[in-house]
């Protein structure tokens, strides 16, 4: 009986070779200096021969050659270092498995669901994370979908044992999706011989008509907050107080240029700060953009052109555009096959199309910090900030040399074990791989 | 008498019916021949004939006699055609006039919806919904008068109508338009027999897609064969045995589309059919491929029409190809023309067959000559119908159908008066016959006496009264009553109004004043008019922007060629024992990579200095979805009988996008729908080649093989199509299997029965078997893709059942599991760098897949499945360097030489050796970096991708849109009708695997 049982711990534990065994960090306790390596501050900086030295999880000194007291001291020669990574918007912890419906918890039922909050769906054992860890990803906005607003979105750190341990800043901003003004007409339907029944003014006459009742629904959230107290409590109403008090961003997904300019035209209605999401035509309106103070994040940069007509580059440069008029904007990675690993190399590609390497990184750290609102903790090597901080064999952003081999959240050495990497493993065992 | 005929029929429809025999009378019975006589006409008689001062004569609907000096019998009615033309009447090949509104089931395509995988139709039929072989469109057939009308008045006397409905459609009837009982206007009871790609209301589930519907005819044509001998097994099949009576008929065929037409070619070159093809419009964008199939057409004269794009939000959505094609779509028929194709023209598309007259005014005016537009109308499709004995022309003994019209039938002054059909009259603007014209002594006789004016006539509704001034009178004039109200004098109040008959040239009636006065008044024809001479100029031919292959904005306007091209002081990673070379030097002659080494030189070579810069082999994408019309035939667990080769699409602008990422060849595959897939085929990115231009020569082909979630359905929650589970799909291979070995069997005792019993009946050709024999042979070799290590290792175990290796595993993300059995078996691995957990299946996914598969000995490739990654599958074999640390030389080589192997080409492409194509990429940067970017692709020499002229081509095509937008806003300012703005879409199509973004405008064709 006793030796059954064995059996059954033997077989347990060699499935379940998963993630069990990958714990979330302790603290740091004693002081870190990283040492002789290129320093990527992440604002456009670079230390050749550098140093940054860290202490109760917060970043003390950064400079070159190395300081007086580093406390334990890793030599890292050659290596680079750069700011931990943020996945800007994601539904990681809110997806598991695509295809599969009981493991998706993005979207909620209804049009206006401001007091939705993602974080408490937050699944902080989800097998993607890791994996994001180990390319040098150490944030990610968890971000709700659906409706036309979604509710409102939190920053997790990628090292935690549940989500409000995960929690680096929460609820700051609330998900808008813009109504669309774009016809898309079916295309089937001379296929299937039926007739085309609405035509672009009739989508546009109803998108603005929709845009409208979100005017509406503002206003009077705006003035019920003009008193205290009230008979009724209004959750929607509630959840949007700090949107009105600017202590929340009002992300706008969208992407087309009309979509885009009536997002400006919220931020002059209603002194939001907004932040257009998705943005696939900003290029073309980047000035603008520029001239009324609105960030964007750019969805995928790994995506084909909008029309056969464009310049077969025009995802790929789109950064570009908005770098070289000023707008405030990061990169992201929304591919639904990779999960956003390839971040840094969607930062990467916008450099062979006209960014230079720190301002891609940028891209992905500081700006998305600033984006989030937390650039005060996080997004680059600057004393002060959280030390969070990845480690890579060669340039990050360049796949053939990204290999991330440290990575601390809050000074804490996490590690970079995944899923894949134990399955790896466990092969190379199998096939006795050196 | 000279300007007016007494029309004793105006405006009457004939009522009466022609005498049918074997019909009782309800009354007393009205016999008449319908003798007329139309004398003093231009009479065309064909194209080539025209008589001056002639005169026709038809009798009993038929034309009796037709020159200058006939005699004409004394009961003929005689109808002066001085003046006028008479043409025969048009012939519209195309209609389905009179044929009974088809009804569809409405909504979209669901691809998770239940499979219907029997046909609906009762009866002893064939098994497919969509050949209706046994439709007869003259039993169905019913005159329908406002459709007949319409026709008529745009000079249509006789159509070929067809229900438009299903992939074969069965037999046309020709017909008059004439408003009699069926029995007396069908020509022809069948007359032609009708194809189609649109399996139109067929409900059933096969084929939903272009290949498939082009396999079911391929089949159909087998099956029809072999139906001759009345097999047993097959019983009574009455789709089948029409299908063979009607194979003696003109075969029209419904294209529609430039491409669609070289498929249906095709298929009638294979079965010893040439198809007359009914084309869609953008033609001309390929005429060479047009005269090549040495078809008749069918044209029809439907443009698009400029859109509204003044807001330029809309405009951006417009792609170039479309507003081109508005702006080339008139000059078709001519470039038809210039071609020497035999073409018919249609009014079939037009949304209202009034427009015809006017759209064929514009197809002359963008090159059409009147002579041919007259025969593509009369003699052509008479003589493809084999009825020019009986219309089509002039001649005795022919149907009396023509028209009687004012002038040159094309002119844009011209009207028709009369279009007679069957020797009965039509009226159609038969007011303008006597437009009245001239100038007229009027009297009015008033209380206060008779008072006299001149009354100048200028048209049926319009004329001046002249008396002491020159007075505007409100006129009109129907060819029998005339109204005219005008002042006394300019300024007068007393306003006069007359209304009366006109009896020839004598005006009678009676009229009013402002008084009350009531009086009568006469007007007498007194002279003709002074005519003008006609101050039309003659329009000249429009400009249009050129033809570029593709035709879209990164078309050539002329092919690329051919050239000897020396790469100077590159390093060239040759992918062979020399691996990387630095400073070194390749020579690309012929096509072919002629020298690699330093220094080398070659008089006549455009060299390219290579400094700083890499060369490679073309990538080859093992797994690609791009440039078909149709990738999934999903109806079936087993359709190998499709092939993508089938229904190739050259315009795809992906061809181009991938070229700009150094991919040279593509392995076109059939999505993963069901278990056994179709045939796929490897093309090489010639952009601005054809279908067959595309293909890769000398390759074995493979097939498209597929397991796990999305054959057993696992999206729908309806599945009702074997198999739903792993389990299943392990047995629809063997069964198909199974039945392909009893298959080759059947076929070998057939051919040793044929040696001693010549007249020995064969087996059913299957298309599905051959190509699973095919695979049994080694003539043909599968990809399957594949997840979880358990499929993949019961797939091994069917190929060593059926004595096969199974080629290539594409997808194969557990195939690090079993690389063991894979490299045993011999099978090759085409995999994603690092894609996982987007479904159950990929749950096990790891980005060392590559690594520890090549590590075992398996020859790996990393493929793309999206027409996004394989513009940079460079960059997603260098993250195995980054997984599990590969040497950049093999990395590279999972883009190049392996896939090369993996499809028996690696003798062709694959590697920088002399010998080998010259597909070769320049690259501005070490090949695995982000930072590369491809420089120049090129194919067989050809140099198809440039990054520096694809910084011109931008210039142009910016220059050509902006030309084109003002000339469509032109056209709206001017009053011209404009649609809607609508965005120019783009289908594409997809494993229907994963869930990309491709862009806004992007639709997934499985979706």
């Amino acid at each position: 009986m006793k030796k059954i049982f064995i059996i059954i711990i033997l077989f347990v534990s060699a499935t379940v070779f998963a993630q069990d065994d990958v714990y979330p960090a302790k603290p740091q306790t004693e002081k870190i200096t990283l040492a002789n390596a290129t320093i990527h501050v992440g604002n456009g900086t670079v230390i050749a021969n550098g140093f940054v030295t860290f202490e109760n999880g917060k970043i003390t000194a950064v400079g070159e050659s190395s300081p007086a007291s580093p406390g334990k001291l890793i030599d890292i020669k050659g290596k680079h270092v750069y700011p931990g990574l943020i996945l800007s918007i994601s539904q990681l912890g809110l997806v598991e498995v695509n295809s599969v419906r009981a493991t998706v918890d993005h979207t909620e039922i209804g049009l206006y669901n401001p007091n939705i909050r993602s974080v408490v769906a937050y699944n902080s054992d989800s097998k993607v994370i890791n994996t994001l860890k180990s390319n040098g990803i150490l944030f990610a906005n968890v971000v709700p979908q659906g409706g036309t607003i979604s509710g409102s979105s939190s920053v997790v750190q990628l090292d935690a044992w549940n989500w409000e341990d995960a929690i680096y800043r929460a609820d700051g901003q609330v998900h808008m999706n813009m109504p669309s003004l774009f016809f898309r007409p079916n295309p089937f339907a001379a296929f299937l011989g039926l007739a085309e029944t609405r035509n672009a003014n009739d989508v546009i006459k109803e998108g603005l008509g929709r845009i409208e009742q979100i005017k509406l629904f503002f206003r009077e959230a705006a003035a019920y907050h003009k008193e205290a107290t009230h008979s009724a409590v209004n959750l929607k109403f509630e959840a949007v107080k700090g949107l009105l008090e600017k202590k929340q961003k009002l992300f706008v997904h969208c992407d087309i240029v009309k979509e885009m300019l009536v997002a400006v035209d919220f931020a002059k209605e209603f002194g939001f700060d907004v932040v257009i999401v998705g943005a696939s035509e900003s290029w073309q309106i980047a000035d603008l953009l520029k001239q009324n103070n609105i960030a964007v994040i750019l969805g995928q940069q790994h995506s084909l052109p909008t029309m056969m007509d464009d310049d077969v580059d025009q995802p790929y440069k789109a950064a570009t555009y908005l770098q070289n008029a000023g707008v405030l904007f990061a990169i992201n990675d929304e591919d639904g096959q990779t999960r956003g690993r390839n971040l840094p190399f969607n930062a990467g590609t916008a450099v062979a199309y006209g960014l230079t390497k720190e301002q891609a990184l940028t891209a992905i750290t500081l700006n998305a910090a600033k984006i989030l609102g937390m650039d005060n903790r996080t997004g680059s090597i600057e004393v002060g900030k959280d030390a969070n901080i990845v480690i890579s064999e060669g340039d990050i952003l360049d796949m053939k040399t990204s290999i991330v081999t440290h990575a601390f959240i809050q000074g804490r050495q996490v590690s970079l074990e995944d899923k894949h990497k134990q399955l790896y493993e466990r092969y190379k065992h199998k096939y006795g791989i050196k | 008498m000279r300007r007016f005929i007494l029309f004793s029929w105006v405006l009457l429809l004939t009522a009466l019916s022609r005498a049918q025999e074997t019909f009782p009378v309800n009354g007393v019975a009205d016999k008449r021949s319908g003798i007329y006589a139309f004398t003093n006409a231009t009479i065309v008689k064909d194209a080539a004939t025209t008589l001056s001062n002639a005169t026709l004569l038809i009798k009993e609907g038929k034309i009796t006699a037709i020159g200058t000096g006939i005699s004409i019998p004394k009961e003929a009615v005689l109808i002066d055609c001085k003046g006028r033309y008479i043409y025969p009447s048009f012939i519209d090949i195309y209609a389905d006039y009179g044929m009974p509104v088809i009804q569809r089931t409405q909504g979209g395509f669901n691809f998770n919806a239940p499979a219907q995988l029997t046909s609906n139709q009762k009866g002893p039929f064939g098994w497919n919904q969509a050949i209706r072989s046994d439709v007869n469109a003259a039993a169905i057939f019913s005159p329908d008068e406002t459709k007949a009308k319409n026709l008529r008045e745009s000079g249509f006397g006789a159509v070929l109508a067809h229900q438009r409905d299903g992939i074969a459609r069965g037999t046309g009837t020709f017909v008059t338009l004439a408003g009699e009982k069926e029995n007396m206007v069908v020509v022809k009871e069948k007359a032609s027999a009708h194809y189609s790609f649109s399996k139109g209301s067929s409900t059933q589930t096969y084929p939903q897609s272009v290949m498939g519907s082009i396999a079911l005819l391929r089949q159909s044509f087998l099956d029809a064969q072999w139906y001759k001998n009345n097999p047993l097994a097959e019983g009574i099949n009455l789709t089948l045995k029409n299908w063979n009576e009607q194979q003696n008929l003109p075969q029209i065929f419904e294209a529609n589309d430039k491409w669609a037409v070289v498929r249906a070619d095709r298929i009638g070159d294979e079965f010893g059919v040439q198809y007359i093809i009914k084309a869609g419009g953008n033609e001309y964008q390929r005429i060479n491929d047009m005269a090549g199939t040495k078809a008749s057409f069918i044209l029809s004269l439907n443009y698009p029409a400029a859109m509204d794009i003044e807001d330029p939000h809309d405009a951006r959505f417009v792609a170039l190809t479309d507003m081109k094609h508005w702006e080339m779509a008139p000059s078709n028929a001519g470039m038809f023309e210039k071609a020497g194709i035999n073409f018919c023209l249609t009014s079939s598309d037009l949304r209202d067959v009034k427009q015809f007259m006017a759209n064929l005014r514009k197809a002359i005016e963008y090159g059409l000559t009147e002579n041919k537009a007259f025969e593509a109308l009369t003699k052509n499709p008479a003589t493809l119908l084999g009825v020019y004995d009986q219309v089509g022309s002039l001649d005795a003994g022919k149907i009396a159908n023509f028209l009687i019209t004012s002038g040159p039938i094309f002119s844009e002054k011209t009207v028709i008066y009369q279009n007679w059909i069957q020797g009965e009259k039509y009226a159609v603007r038969e007011e303008l016959w006597n437009d009245a014209k001239g100038i007229y002594t009027l009297t009015v006789n008033t209380p206060g006496g008779a008072k006299t004016f001149m009354l100048d006539v200028k048209s049926s509704n319009s004329a001046n009264v002249i008396a002491k001034d020159t007075v505007t009178g409100r006129f009109t004039f129907d060819g029998k009553q005339v109204k005219l109200n005008f002042p006394e004098a300019k300024g007068s109040r007393n306003n006069i109004r007359l209304s009366g008959i006109a009896n020839n040239n004598i005006w009678s009636g009676i009229g009013d004043d402002v008084n009350g006065n009531r009086f009568t008044w006469t007007a007498v024809f007194n002279k003709e008019a002074e005519t003008k001479a006609d101050s039309t100029k003659p329009k000249m031919t429009p400009k249009t922007g050129k033809i570029t292959y593709p035709f879209n904005g990164y078309g050539f306007e002329e092919m690329p060629k051919q050239e000897t091209i020396l790469i100077k002081n590159a390093t060239v990673w040759t992918n062979e024992k020399e691996g990387i070379l630095l400073n070194t030097d390749v020579l690309l002659k012929n096509g072919k990579i002629a020298a690699i080494g330093k220094n080398l030189s070659e008089t006549g070579a455009k060299v390219i200095d290579g400094t700083g810069k890499h060369v490679t082999a073309g990538i080859i994408d093992e797994h690609s979805h791009i440039a078909a019309a149709s990738i999934n035939e999903g109806a079936q667990s087993v359709t190998s009988e499709v092939r993508i080769a089938d229904n190739l699409n050259p315009d795809d602008i992906n061809i181009y996008r991938q070229l700009s990422g150094g991919v040279t060849s593509s392995h076109i595959l059939h999505g993963s729908a069901n278990t056994i897939g179709g045939q796929t085929q490897l093309i090489k990115l010639r952009w601005g080649a054809n279908d067959e231009g595309l293909k890769f020569q000398g390759w074995t082909g493979f097939i498209k093989f597929a397991l796990g979630e999305n054959v057993k359905r696992s999206g729908s929650t309806q599945n009702n199509r074997f198999p739903d589970t792993r389990m299943g799909v392990s047995q629809v291979l063997v069964d198909a299997f199974t039945r392909a070995k009893e298959y080759e069997a059947a076929w070998k005792k057939f051919d040793e029965e044929k040696k001693k019993n010549p007249k020995a009946l064969g087996p059913r050709r299957d298309l599905e078997l051959d190509a699973l024999v095919e695979i049994m042979n080694k003539k043909r070799f599968i990809t399957c893709h594949s997840y979880v290590q358990s499929e993949i290792t019961d797939m091994i175990r069917v190929a060593d059942r059926f004595g096969f290796t199974l080629n290539t595993f594409t997808h194969i993300l557990e195939g690090y599991k079993v690389a063991d059995k894979m490299k045993q078996h011999g099978a090759a691995a085409s995999t994603f760098s690092d894609w996982w957990n987007y479904k159950m299946e990929v749950l096990d996914a790891i980005p060392y897949n590559a690594n520890i598969m090549q590590k075992v000995g398996v020859n790996v490739a990393i493929n793309s499945d999206d027409a996004e990654m394989a513009r940079h599958l460079n960059h997603e074999a260098a993250k195995s360097v980054k997984y599990g640390g590969m040497s950049e030389e093999d990395a590279l080589k999972m883009v190049t030489l392996n896939p090369a192997k993996m499809l028996h080409v690696d003798d062709k492409v694959g590697s920088i050796k002399v010998g080998k194509d010259a597909d070769v990429v320049l690259w501005s940067d070490h090949p695995l970096s982000i930072y590369a970017k491809a420089e120049k692709t090129i194919v067989d020499g050809i140099v198809y991708y440039d990054r520096e002229k694809d910084k011109q081509l931008r210039i142009d095509l910016a220059k050509e849109r902006a030309r084109l937008m003002a000339k469509m806003i032109g056209d709206k300012r001017a009053g011209m009708p404009t649609v809607p703005f609508a965005p120019s879409m783009e289908l594409m199509h997809t494993c229907s695997d994963h869930n990309h973004k491709h862009g806004l405008l992007v639709i997934d064709a499985e979706q």
